[in-house]
C-alpha cells in the first residue's frame, strides 16, 4: 500500500525526518506516534506531497509520487488545523471539493452523521472549532479511498462527536481501508490502533502493536509504556 | 498616462500579495486535493491577475468610450496605452506572486513588494539619471536604450510616449527610439521584453511552487 | 487752332502707337512669349491668352514689359533651366501659372528670375513643381503678392527656396503662399524688405530665413508645419509682429530660432503646438513683449550669451516646459507674464501674484546637461525632482524668476 524508504528532510538547520523508513502492507489502523517536532505531520505531508522529502522515496499502490498529484485521488485526508477558506459557507465549501475529485461522495450520509444541517449555509469563520471539525471529517470521509490520513482527528471535538468518530474510523477498517492517524490522546490510540509506529527524531523508533510496546517496556498501561519508550531514549 | 504607469503596477503588485496570503488556508486545502501544484497557483494568478486586467479595461474603457473615441484616431494610442497598462497588471502580478511565495511572513512580503514596485517606478528613474549625468560625455543612447528596456515601467513609459506626439521633445535621443522602437524590430522587442517579463517570474513561480513546502 | 491740335493728336498717335499691346496664344501669329517679348518694344503690354507654352529660359533685357496672363497660361519649362528671366526697370510679371523648373547642383534656376531690377510687380502667379520660385536678386522697390508657389521638396540638398531675395532693397511680400519648398521666404544681404500676409507651410526647411538682413519686418503671417517656422540669423533691428507659429513639431523643429540677433522686437505673436516654440542662442537686446505661447514642448529656450532680453506681459500656457536656460541669468528679465503653471495666490488681489514663479524646471536644467535625460520625461522620478527644486532651488538659477507672475491671462 504505501512504501517509503530513506525518506530525509531539513527544515533549515532542522533536521525533520532522518532516513525513516516505513512499510504499510496490511488494511487496518496505524497509529503515528511520537512526541511534538518528531516529523509527525511532516510524514504525513510528505505522503501527501505537501511537503518535498530531500531524499528517499515514497511509493504508493506501486508508484513514486515524486512529482505526481493524481495519485491523491485516492488518498483521503484530514488536516491537523481546519484551514478553511472562510468566506465560503459549509455547502459551497462540500460541493467545491466534491467538483474538484468528481467522485461520488456520501457527503448527505455524513452531514446527518455529524449533524451538520443547521450550518450548512453558515459561512466557514462564524462555525466553532468543533463544527469546523467536523465539516473537516466530512470533507475527508465522504469519498470512498483506499487510504485515509488522518491528523489529529480527535482536536476540538466533544464527546459525544469523539465517540462517533470512533465508531466512522471501526467502520471504515471494517470496510478494508487502511487507516493512518496520529494523535496525542493515548487512549483514543490505545482503543482503536492496530499498529502502532513511534518516531523518534526523525526515525522509526518503535513499530508494533499496542501489546508489544506493553511487553516491552514491561509496563501494562499503554500511557506510562510510551512515557517509557520516551524517558528510555533520553537515558 | 501617469496613472498607467504608476498605479497599474501598484495595485498589480498589493492585490497580488494580498490575495495570495488571504487565500493561503484555500490553498492548503486544495493542496490536499488531486489537484495539480503548479495549476492551482497559476489558477490563482490568472485569477488576480485577468480581474484585474478587465478591472482596468472596463474603468479605462468605459469613460472613454464615453467620450466617443471609437470614432477618433485616438483609438490606436488608447490601445497602446490598454495593451502597456495589460501587461504592467500581468508582470507586477506575477512578480507579488514570487514575493508572497518566498517569504512566509506577511508583513515582510508586502514590505518587499512595495520596494519592488517603488524600486521599479521611482528608484530605478534616479539611478538611471545619475549614471546619465555621470557618464554624459560618453555616447549614452544605447545605453538609456538598454536601461529602459530592463524595467517594465520604463518600457511602458516609452512606449506610450512615443505614441503622443509630446515624443518631439524627445529629439535626438528620441530619434535613437523612435528609430528603434517605430520599426517592426523594434516593436518585436519591446512587446517581447514585456512577455519575458511576465514569463520569467511565473516561470520562478512554477519551479518555486514545485519544490515548496507547505 | 489746328496748329496746336495737331501736334497733340500726333503725340498721342506716338504714344499709343509706342504703347502697344502684343497678343500670344499657341494658334496665333505669336505663338511663343520669347518671340513676343523679342517682338515688344518699351512699355508694350503682352497679353498671354490661355494654354500652353512649351518654353525655357525666356529673357527681358532692359525693356519695360508688362505680362499678363489671361486664365493662367501654363509655361512649361520641362525641367530645362529658367522659365523667365528679367533685368529691366518697371514691369510687372502677372497671372502666370510656370511649371516644371528642373532642379540643380550648379545653378540656382527659377521660375521667375529678377536680376539688377527696381520697381517692378509680381502677382497673383502659381508656381508649382518648381526648384526656386521667385528668385529676386541685387534689385529694389519691388512687390511681389498673391502668388501661390508650391512643389514637393523631399531633400534639402535638392530643393531651392520659394521666394528667394538676395541683395535687395525696399521689397514687399506680402499675401502669398508657399508650400513644399525647403525655404519659404528667404532674404541674404537683404535690407528694409517688409514680409506681411503670407502664410509658408509645410516647407522642409524655413517658413521664413533671415541671413544677415537688416532692419526687415515681417508680420502678420502665419508659418504652418515647417522644419522651423521663421530662423533669424546674423541680422539686426528685425521687427516681428502678430504672426502666428504653429504646429512646428518634429524632433529638430521651432517655431522661431533666433540666432546672433540684436535690438530685435517681438510682439503680439502666437506661439502654438511647436516643439521649441523659440530657442535663442547669442541674442541682445530682444523684446518680447504679449505674445503668447501655448501647448508647446519648450516655449523659450535660451541657450548661451543672451543678454539684455526681456519677456514681459507674455502668456505661458500648458507647455511642457515655460523655460529652459543655459548658463548666467545675464541682465536678461521675465516680469509680469502670465504662466500657466503658477501656483502661487494674490492675497492683497493686485492681479499679480504674491510669490514669484520660477519658470524653469530641473529637469529642464538637467536635459540641457544630460540631452539624453530627456528619455526620462513624464517619470514619477522627474516629477518628484521638479517638485523637490520647486520647493528649494539648488540647481536651477535662483535669481530666474518672475517677480510679479499674473493671475490672469494677459489681454492686448
Amino acid at each position: 500500500m504505501v512504501s517509503i524508504q530513506n525518506l530525509h528532510k531539513k527544515f533549515g538547520p532542522l533536521k525533520v525526518l532522518n532516513g525513516l523508513e516505513l512499510d504499510i502492507k496490511e488494511q487496518g489502523i496505524i497509529a503515528v506516534l511520537g512526541p511534538n517536532g518528531s516529523g509527525k505531520t511532516t510524514l504525513i505531508k510528505s505522503i501527501l506531497g505537501m511537503v518535498v522529502p530531500d531524499k528517499g522515496e515514497i511509493i504508493i499502490s506501486g508508484n513514486n509520487i515524486k512529482k505526481r498529484w493524481n495519485y491523491r485521488q485516492e488518498i483521503d485526508y484530514l488536516p491537523q488545523i481546519a484551514n478553511f477558506p472562510g468566506n465560503l459557507k459549509v455547502q459551497e465549501l462540500i460541493t467545491m471539493i466534491k467538483d474538484l475529485r468528481g467522485k461520488p461522495a456520501r457527503e448527505q450520509e455524513l452531514i446527518e452523521y455529524f449533524r451538520l444541517q443547521p450550518f450548512l449555509d453558515k459561512k466557514l469563520n462564524k462555525l466553532s472549532g468543533g463544527t469546523q471539525q467536523k465539516v473537516n471529517l466530512v470533507l475527508c470521509f465522504m469519498f470512498d479511498s483506499q487510504l485515509i490520513i488522518l491528523d489529529e482527528p480527535t482536536s476540538g471535538l466533544d464527546p459525544v462527536a469523539l465517540l462517533q468518530l470512533r465508531k466512522l474510523i471501526q467502520q471504515e477498517k471494517e470496510n478494508g481501508k487502511t487507516i493512518l492517524i496520529t494523535s496525542h490522546i493515548m487512549n483514543f490510540v490505545e482503543e482503536v490502533a492496530d499498529r502502532i509506529v513511534f518516531l523518534l527524531e526523525g526515525k522509526i523508533y518503535f513499530d508494533g502493536t499496542v501489546e508489544e510496546i506493553k511487553t516491552t517496556t514491561g509496563q501494562p498501561d499503554f500511557e506510562h509504556a510510551i512515557a517509557k519508550l520516551l524517558s528510555e531514549d533520553h537515558v | 498616462m501617469n496613472v498607467i504607469i504608476m498605479i497599474v503596477p501598484l495595485i498589480g503588485t498589493i492585490f497580488g500579495v494580498m490575495y495570495y496570503y488571504n487565500s493561503r488556508e484555500f490553498t492548503q486545502l486544495l493542496l490536499a486535493q488531486p489537484v495539480k501544484r503548479s495549476s492551482i497557483f497559476l489558477g490563482q494568478y490568472f485569477g488576480v491577475a485577468i480581474s484585474l486586467s478587465l478591472s482596468l479595461i472596463l474603468g479605462l474603457g468605459i469613460p472613454f468610450a464615453a467620450y466617443g473615441l471609437f470614432k477618433s484616431p485616438a483609438i490606436w494610442d488608447f490601445t497602446m496605452l490598454l495593451i502597456t497598462g495589460l501587461f504592467l497588471t500581468l508582470i507586477f502580478s506575477a512578480l507579488a506572486f514570487n514575493i508572497a511565495l518566498s517569504n512566509e511572513n506577511k508583513i515582510k512580503g508586502f514590505g518587499y513588494a512595495i520596494l519592488l514596485w517603488l524600486f521599479l517606478a521611482v528608484i530605478y528613474d534616479g539611478i538611471f539619471l545619475l549614471f546619465l549625468v555621470y557618464f554624459q560625455d560618453y555616447p549614452l543612447d544605447k545605453f538609456s536604450l538598454a536601461a529602459s528596456m530592463f524595467n517594465p515601467i520604463d518600457l511602458s513609459r516609452i512606449l506610450i510616449l512615443l505614441k503622443l506626439d509630446i515624443s518631439a521633445l524627445l529629439s535626438y535621443t528620441g530619434a535613437v527610439f523612435k528609430q528603434f522602437f517605430g520599426t517592426p524590430l523594434g516593436t518585436l522587442a519591446s512587446i517581447g521584453m514585456l512577455v519575458v517579463w511576465v514569463i520569467l517570474p511565473l516561470y520562478r513561480l512554477k519551479k518555486v511552487v514545485g519544490k515548496k513546502d507547505f | 487752332m489746328m496748329k496746336t491740335i495737331v501736334p497733340v493728336l500726333f503725340m498721342i498717335f506716338f504714344f499709343s502707337a509706342r504703347a502697344q499691346v502684343v497678343e500670344v496664344c499657341p494658334t496665333c501669329e505669336i505663338s511663343s512669349i520669347q518671340q513676343a517679348v523679342d517682338m515688344a518694344a518699351n512699355g508694350d503690354t503682352i497679353r498671354i491668352k490661355a494654354g500652353t507654352y512649351k518654353e525655357n529660359e525666356i529673357t527681358i533685357i532692359d525693356k519695360s514689359l508688362y505680362l499678363i496672363g489671361e486664365d493662367y497660361p501654363v509655361i512649361d519649362a520641362q525641367m530645362k533651366g529658367t522659365a523667365l528671366t528679367i533685368r529691366a526697370e518697371d514691369f510687372s510679371v502677372e497671372g502666370l501659372k510656370i511649371i516644371n523648373i528642373g532642379t540643380s547642383h550648379t545653378s540656382d534656376h527659377a521660375a521667375i528670375l529678377v536680376s539688377g531690377s527696381k520697381n517692378f510687380r509680381i502677382e497673383r502667379n502659381r508656381l508649382e513643381n518648381i526648384f526656386f520660385g521667385i528668385l529676386v536678386e541685387k534689385s529694389s522697390n519691388g512687390v511681389i503678392s498673391r502668388n501661390r508657389i508650391s512643389s514637393k521638396a523631399v531633400s534639402q540638398a535638392k530643393s531651392g527656396n520659394g521666394i528667394h531675395m538676395w541683395n535687395c532693397k525696399d521689397l514687399t511680400v506680402d499675401n502669398n503662399t508657399v508650400k513644399g519648398v525647403r525655404d519659404g521666404i528667404y532674404l541674404e544681404f537683404s535690407e528694409n524688405c517688409t514680409i506681411s500676409e503670407n502664410l509658408c507651410e509645410a516647407n522642409l526647411r524655413y517658413g521664413l530665413h533671415f541671413m544677415f538682413a537688416d532692419h526687415n519686418k515681417y508680420l502678420d503671417n502665419t508659418f504652418d508645419n515647417n522644419g522651423a517656422g521663421v530662423a533669424v540669423m546674423y541680422s539686426k533691428f528685425i521687427e516681428m509682429r502678430r504672426n502666428l507659429f504653429r504646429k512646428n513639431w518634429g524632433p529638430a523643429s521651432y517655431g522661431l530660432l533666433l540666432k546672433e540677433i540684436n535690438d530685435a522686437e517681438l510682439q503680439n505673436n502666437i506661439f502654438e503646438d511647436n516643439t521649441i516654440a523659440i530657442s535663442a542662442d547669442n541674442t541682445n537686446r530682444i523684446n518680447y513683449i504679449n505674445n503668447e505661447f501655448r501647448g508647446n514642448g519648450y516655449a523659450v529656450r535660451i541657450r548661451g550669451a543672451c543678454y539684455k532680453n526681456v519677456f514681459s506681459e507674455n502668456n505661458f500656457i500648458s507647455n511642457s516646459f515655460d523655460v529652459s536656460y543655459t548658463g548666467n541669468i545675464n541682465e536678461n528679465e521675465f516680469r509680469r507674464n502670465y504662466w500657466s503653471e503658477y501656483t502661487g495666490y494674490d492675497l492683497n488681489k493686485d492681479g499679480t501674484g504674491d510669490v514669484p514663479y520660477r519658470p524653469v524646471k530641473l529637469f529642464s536644467y538637467l536635459v540641457n546637461r544630460t540631452p539624453e535625460a530627456i528619455i526620462l520625461l513624464r517619470s514619477m522620478f522627474i516629477g518628484l525632482l521638479d517638485f523637490s527644486e520647486k520647493v528649494s532651488p539648488v540647481f536651477t538659477p535662483a535669481e530666474l524668476t518672475d517677480d510679479y507672475p499674473q493671475m490672469k491671462k494677459i489681454k492686448w
